[in-house]
């Protein structure tokens, strides 16, 4: 025990966080998406941190998807039992500016990067609000049926085959969100990508984009969980759809599906952890020296040896290997690899939270009609 | 009390005992009312008697009654509380929102100076509070890009060119450099009298020092929010009395706060951001019905939105369309096995309700996600149709992601709720009244349709309630199989709950659903009567 203390003494000192030895909680909540990702986390970081850390009780929630209204929620009951909350960028901003996650200095709290660049460097674009700490890169893609016979031998190559009926028929996935399907229209009615979003302010620019969604409307299967596509593909029900990278890996990869990516004009997106506004000085001692631990430069490329998508600092990029179990190279099947990068939206955070509730009316009542 | 009712005359002075709850029986006192047996008059007495039964049954459900009341009644009426509420507007921005009542907005629909300066006051107080972004989340509900606007500002403001005022009065006054100095003012009624507007932020000023930054006023230095409500009270004439320094402003370099925020973003010189504000600063709003009606409120008053963001009426009557669909195909379905069921000797009659209950047992997603399988377009039932011959390869039937797949998957999934009440009530049905009619020249069909259904309308009647009001909150079977033509308001409410967040919407697109089943329930009273039905 004094052993123990001691090495925390020092541990602590050597963060430069405080000289004093805190005393660090011994249970800790984690909140994230389940299934393959929070796999990924779980043996990428937390299983090591827990060998480090015996004493640490770790409590997994797989909610992520609804953080925001539950953080909402549990902050007006006055009693968050949260302590560590993985969401996308777009909900950490939103959780920030309703004062529910807590604002992180990142110099301070986040370890400096291998090559020695510090946090803000090494993270660059990535820091995109001040309560979030990126992890990963993802983007929302997608993949085909590589063994449809009406296509006669062609297979699309751009992210507007989507719309061509013609050469393309068959059913295809969308997410039933406006946030991609308004950029993908758009783009393929002949605006440049980076106009999209300043058309999309006009009441023009969304007519636009719906009508040239609608030449596709009848053709559509509407998803709202990111296991909709893989399974609608690997059942021959849809022959194009969209989805998180990660999903489409795991469909071709690991299940050995007929099915190749499309990574034109992908939409990246981040994720990554925020701490939640309000916790006590012990649990937010130790929810700040796990994060120092989990989002280090190799922690987050031994992540991306679990899942396809790209660790969230530069200088992790070159320590990315082989997947754990299959044995291939994990670099090719990154949405941040050169080649499937070339073109590409950058998901706009800020424009999609002023416009969100606008858009989201307008798409809504167009689905309706 | 039996006895009473037995002579006809329980106040007749001519009987001479009477019995009470208990048992008792006493003697009737000759010149007063009658006596219990402990002298109390009878008819007190029983009053208790009755009243004590009364509290027994109370005490006896008090503890379901007070659950349902904290776990039910209490977060229901206070999430419908919020279709209404708007407290965020008034309580973030309340120095803003008694300028802007007085403001005419002459300026080409823009604040004047004075305001912008409240305004000033208030976002650096919410910023410092980080209060200002959960309102403009709240505002950019109604116009979209507020929220940025917020949010960019926020950040600004604490960095706007406000400094001069400071440096010109500690250059007229060394004693405004001294905080201790200030809080002495600040104490005085008198100074506090002359000076509203440097009072009003020195207060929150000081509130914000030692709630948020746990400093001591009297030891920190204000900050520039104070200095200019302190310009601004003595640029409109105050005098404040000694020991307040006298300072002559007028000499005094000025800036222009309505300029300093255009400068920041000039969507502050947008008369709709102001006309946003002002609509939504009372703490109570039409703003979440009209939106739930499809309506919204513009400069000539109420309308309808435009048709293409027209979304929740067609939603509602969609909810209650397919909601009277699925009940009928329930009744259509139930109706025969009910029969069965309850005209089978018991032994066959348990293993057919073993089927009907089979389902009834299983999960309610198990069952959703298995109609998926059925349905789909390479799924079961459209191969067997491919297989017989009855549809082309190429034109397989649309059976999921739209109306018809919700229509099927729920029927399914709602008709053991159909069947237990039918079946119920058929069984008390005597099956002499069905060999009476026809031992009197009934045909079967005469003997069924004059004696033996009107029977049962009365389980028809509780089944189809049952159904009706299940299927109209229904949420999970339409998510998963109805795509978009086949979703129902629960979705929408869902949404707008969990990821919009508008959960003002929520709970007045949820209370019009309450409302809408609560007139269906009164007009089906009306109709049919709600004594007219029965469980069993």
């Amino acid at each position: 025990m004094k052993l123990k203390l001691l090495m925390s003494a020092t541990a602590v000192a050597a963060l430069g966080t405080t000289a004093v030895a805190q005393e660090m909680a011994d249970e800790m909540t984690i909140v994230s998406w389940g299934g393959a990702y929070q796999n990924s986390q779980l043996r990428a970081y937390v299983e090591p941190y827990l060998e480090m850390h015996p004493e640490l009780d770790v409590t997994w929630d797989e909610r992520s998807g609804e953080a925001v209204a539950n953080l909402r929620a549990m902050d007006e009951a006055g009693n968050i039992t949260w302590d560590l909350v993985d969401v996308t960028a777009a909900d950490a901003m939103r959780l920030c500016d309703e004062g529910l996650a807590m604002e992180v200095d990142f110099e301070e709290t986040l370890a400096p990067g291998d090559d020695g660049s510090s946090v803000e460097d090494d993270f660059g674009d990535m820091l995109v609000s001040d309560c979030f700490i990126p992890q990963i890169a993802y983007s929302t893609t997608f993949g085909y049926r590589t063994d449809v016979e009406e296509w006669g031998g062609e297979v699309p190559t751009e992210i507007c085959d989507i719309f061509d009926t013609e050469t393309f028929p068959g059913q295809r996935s969308l997410e039933q969100r406006p946030i991609g399907n308004m950029e993908w229209a758009l783009y393929c009615d002949g605006v440049a990508m980076e106009d999209v979003y300043d058309m999309l302010e006009t009441d023009e620019g969304v007519d636009r984009a719906l009508a040239k969604l609608d030449t596709i409307k009848d053709d559509v299967v509407w998803w709202t969980a990111g296991a909709d596509t893989p399974q609608l593909l690997a059942d021959g029900e849809v022959v194009i759809g969209s989805t998180y990278n990660g999903r489409l890996f795991s469909l071709i990869e690991e299940q050995d599906q007929p099915v190749a990516m499309l990574w034109d004009a992908q939409m990246y997106d981040l994720d990554g952890w925020i701490i939640p506004e309000g916790l006590d000085d012990a649990t937010l001692a130790r929810v700040k020296d796990f994060l120092y631990f989990a989002t280090d430069t190799q922690r987050l490329a031994d992540q991306a040896q679990y899942i396809s998508y790209g660790p969230a600092r530069a200088s992790s990029a070159p320590l990315v290997t082989t997947h754990a179990d299959l044995g291939i190279e994990m670099a090719p099947h990154m949405p941040t690899n050169p080649e499937n990068a070339s073109n590409s939206f950058v998901y706009a955070y800020t424009w999609w939270a002023d416009y969100r509730d606008d858009l989201d009316a307008r798409f809504q009542a167009w689905l309706a009609q | 009390m039996s006895d009473q009712t037995a002579s006809g005359r329980p106040e007749s002075p001519q009987s001479p005992v009477a019995a009470l709850p208990g048992g008792e029986v006493t003697e009737r006192d000759q010149d007063g009312p009658m006596l219990a047996a402990d002298g109390r008059p009878l008819k007190s007495s029983l009053a208790r008697a009755l009243r004590r039964e009364k509290l027994r049954a109370l005490a006896l459900i008090a503890p379901l009654l007070v659950f349902i009341f904290i776990s039910f009644v209490l977060p229901i009426a206070d999430m419908l509380f919020r279709s209404v509420q708007n407290d965020i507007v008034a309580d973030t921005l309340p120095r803003t929102v008694v300028a802007l009542a007085n403001d005419p907005l002459e300026e080409e629909g823009v604040p004047s100076e004075s305001t912008f300066a409240q305004f000033y006051t208030d976002l650096y107080i919410a910023e410092e509070y980080k209060e200002h972004t959960r309102l403009g989340s709240r505002l950019n509900y109604e116009m979209s890009g507020i929220s940025s606007l917020f949010r960019g500002t926020g950040r600004a403001v604490g960095r706007f060119d406000t400094d001069i005022y400071a440096d010109q009065f500690e250059a007229a006054d060394p004693a405004f450099e001294d905080p201790a100095a200030w809080a002495d003012w600040m104490a005085d009624d008198d100074i506090r009298a002359a000076l509203p507007l440097t009072t009003d932020a020195y207060d929150a000023w000081a509130g914000i020092a030692v709630e948020l930054d746990e400093d001591n006023p009297a030891e920190e230095d204000p900050e520039d929010i104070v200095y200019t409500s302190l310009y601004r009270d003595l640029a409109n004439g105050a005098a404040p009395p000694a020991p307040f320094p006298q300072v002559d402003v007028s000499g005094f370099e000025s800036v222009s706060i309505r300029e300093l925020f255009i400068e920041e973003d000039e969507d502050w010189a947008d008369p709709e951001v102001w006309e946003t504000i002002r609509a939504y600063s009372s703490r109570y709003t039409s703003g979440y019905f009209l939106n739930a009606a499809d309506m919204q409120t513009t400069p000539e008053g109420v309308e309808l939105r435009p048709e293409n963001e027209r979304v929740y009426m067609t939603l509602f009557v969609r909810t209650l369309w397919m909601s009277l669909v699925i009940t009928f195909s329930c009744i259509l379905l139930a109706y025969p096995i009910s029969f069965l069921l309850a005209t089978l000797p018991a032994r066959h009659a348990n293993l057919l309700m073993i089927l009907v209950l089979l389902p009834f047992w299983t999960s309610l997603l198990v069952r959703t996600s298995a109609w998926k399988v059925l349905l789909q377009n390479e799924g079961v039932i459209n191969d067997i149709l491919v297989w017989i011959g009855i549809v082309s390869d190429t034109n397989r039937l649309a059976l999921i992601n739209n109306a018809t797949g919700t229509i099927i998957a729920m029927t399914h999934i709602l008709l053991p709720f159909m069947i237990l009440p039918l079946y119920s009530v058929m069984k008390t049905i005597p099956p002499s009244y069905m060999r009476a009619a026809r031992s009197l020249g009934a045909k079967d069909w005469t003997a069924f349709w004059r004696v033996w259904f009107p029977l049962s309308v009365p389980g028809i009647g509780a089944g189809s309630i049952l159904v009706f009001i299940m299927s109209i909150g229904y949420y999970i079977t339409p998510e998963i199989v109805g795509g978009t033509r086949g979703v129902f308001i629960s979705n929408r409410i869902a949404y707008h709950i969990s990821t919009s967040l508008n959960w003002g919407l929520a709970a007045a697109l949820g209370t019009i659903l309450l409302v809408v089943v609560l007139a269906l329930y009164w007009v089906y009273d009306r109709l049919v009567g709600i004594d007219n039905v029965k469980l069993g």
